[in-house]
């Protein structure tokens, strides 16, 4: 009955840890864009797709205390940790386990940057587009962080090899 | 005269319980009004299931629509128009945009879109750029046109202050709903001075925002919003009813998976099934529809399928309790497991639900909350984010109030207690 907790619980266990919340949300997403079964359903918002459903569970989960949430003040920002907590890695032998491509698949993302991250979210957003109107869709919605054409092409690449690492 | 600029020989006006009159003076708006795909939506209903609770909950979608519209309308033509940070070119779009925000909305939204993992708004965009008579009304306006509508709605057009008129934490949509939902249901929550929130509704570069002096019914409508989200939205009875709605539609595509030969065939659903369905196979779908196969479903020889129809068409609903999945995820594996033994199966009688809502919330610098908060406009013009001029709206600014249940069917536990100790074991775990 808790199966969609499982599932996100098994994946920040993969992930060892996830540095800030932007962050797992967008990797959730993009795991969910490459097929992996995720629930939460994901909407346009101000740093690209976001779940409300998502950032619910999370709640739900640190509130059963099987996720462990840590804030650490950057001076500029304030940034939120995710750890799977000894209760949590009990509750999650119940459960069933994840794709065995999923954990390179994190792996992959865990080590980009939000803001690169926030990038292949929002042009993954809109891939039922062109190529050039997923790039102008970006500009529009992102004006404000002026990504780059090689920044593009960066995470275009990033998209396929992603895509090709877990054909399932 | 160009087809944008087309008025109608006089006004037209729909009389509407919420805001009065709704009015129409756009040949556009109009023949939008009267194509097919729009029609709809008066065959579904804006508030789903809560009819089943609140009896006067039966207003379509085409009430709320055509009351976002209006809304709309008079922040444009009465506050906005002639301001220069408002460009009267984007009035016609922004209008569409309202008219149209709810469009893919299918049959009992929430749970058709769980069961079958669809999204209304893919099918809003796909309804304005697709070979639809809303799309052939556009189109007259301009070939791109259709697409500027969906960028609107799509929370993708270059001009922001648009989309904020349509989406935001303060938006026509909203301040419609609100209203129209709290009068179709006779709760006495979710009224506010929209009047005067209108009045002091100024446009910016990004977004609308409010003027000071109006703070006090802007926190008006916040406090409506959230009883109305406790007291109806989330009301443990309709939840009740939607769980059953879902769990018809998993039964359904269970049995057709496993080839059921069903005595009423559900045409209408198998391309969902089979995930081969067209857009004209989800335009064809309303309530209506979904209740009459409700109807024949309750003589299929499925003893689950015509047992959880019949529950929902007589209104013969899931008990719930609370349940606190922090300290008793364990206690559901246990419940699950003496369900089996019983003979119920817990995949459709044993249902864990969560409600959740975040009243306000704001973003502040080196914090990650992805709403865009309200903004006051001060005397001297500089904008102040609203929770650090309300004290109120501080008091409940980013604290999410989330509520667990756990639904059960009491009446055949109740029932079958005396012959099977199990059931009596159920009820006394799920009651104690």
């Amino acid at each position: 009955m808790l199966q969609e907790h499982a599932r996100i619980a098994q994946f920040i266990s993969l992930a060892t840890e996830v540095n800030g919340r932007k962050k797992l949300q967008k990797m959730v997403f993009i795991a969910k864009k490459m097929n992996f079964p995720f629930a939460e359903k994901y909407e346009l918002h101000m740093y690209g797709p976001y779940s409300e459903e998502l950032t619910l569970r999370i709640e739900e989960l640190c509130e059963m205390g099987f996720l462990s949430e840590q804030c650490s003040d950057k001076k500029s920002y304030i940034q939120y940790t995710y750890h799977v907590s000894d209760e949590g890695k009990q509750f999650l032998e119940t459960a069933e386990p994840p794709h065995d491509k999923l954990a390179q698949c994190i792996e992959r993302m865990n080590g980009k940057s939000s803001r690169f991250l926030e990038l292949v979210s929002t042009l993954l957003y809109f891939d039922h587009l062109t190529k050039d109107e997923q790039i102008a869709k970006v500009h529009i919605v992102k004006n404000k962080l002026n990504f780059t054409e090689q920044e593009m092409d960066t995470a275009f690449t990033f998209i396929d090899e992603l895509q090709q690492s877990t054909v399932n | 005269m160009e087809y944008r600029d087309e008025k109608l020989p006089e006004e037209k006006v729909f009389k509407d319980p919420v805001h009065r009159y709704i009015h129409v003076r756009d040949k556009v708006i109009w023949d939008v009004i009267g194509t097919r795909e729009f029609q709809r939506l008066r065959r579904i209903k804006q508030l789903g299931t809560t009819y089943l609770v609140f009896h006067g909950a039966e207003h379509s979608r085409f009430h709320h629509s055509l009351g976002v519209y209006e809304i709309v309308r008079r922040i444009i033509d009465d506050g906005f128009s002639g301001r220069r940070e408002w460009n009267d070119d984007e009035r016609l779009v922004t209008l569409c945009a309202a008219l149209l925000h709810d469009l893919g909305h299918g049959p009992f939204s929430h749970a058709f879109e769980k069961v079958f993992d669809l999204d209304h708004e893919l099918f809003t965009q796909q309804i304005l750029l697709g070979d639809t008579e809303v799309n052939a009304v556009l189109k007259r306006v301009g070939t791109e046109f259709p697409q500027k509508v969906a960028d609107v709605i799509g929370k993708t057009y270059p001009d922001k202050l648009v989309v904020s008129l349509i989406s935001s934490q303060i938006d026509a949509d909203r301040m419609d709903y609100l209203q129209r939902d709290a009068y179709f249901t006779g709760v006495s929550y979710g009224h506010f001075d929209m009047e005067r929130i209108l009045r002091v509704m100024r446009p910016t570069e990004e977004q609308a925002v409010i003027k000071y002096s109006g703070m006090h019914a802007v926190e008006d409508y916040i406090m409506s919003r959230y009883q109305m989200y406790w007291q109806v939205y989330f009301h443990p009875v309709s939840r009740s009813a939607e769980v059953i709605l879902t769990k018809i539609l998993h039964r359904a595509k269970q049995l057709y998976e496993a080839s059921y030969i069903f005595k009423f065939e559900p045409f209408h659903f198998k391309s969902f099934f089979d995930r081969t369905f067209e857009l004209e196979d989800y335009i064809s779908l309303d309530e209506s529809i979904l209740l009459t196969y409700f109807q024949m479903w309750m003589k299929e020889v499925d003893p689950i399928l015509s047992d959880l129809c019949y529950r929902f068409i007589n209104r013969k609903l899931f008990q719930h309790t609370e349940f606190n999945p922090a300290t008793e995820y364990r206690k559901i594996g246990e419940l699950e497991q003496l369900f089996k033994e019983a003979g119920i199966d817990p995949a459709y009688y044993l249902v864990a639900d969560s409600s959740s809502d975040l009243p306000y919330d704001f973003y502040r610098p080196g914090e990650e909350s992805e709403r865009l908060p309200i903004y006051l406009q001060m005397a001297t013009g500089e904008l102040s984010e609203l929770s650090r001029s309300s004290d109120i709206v501080d008091a409940i600014s980013g604290k999410r109030r989330t509520d667990h249940k756990l639904y059960f069917p009491e009446d055949i536990l109740e029932q079958g207690k005396e012959g099977n100790p199990l059931y009596k074991q159920i009820l006394d775990m799920l009651k104690g």
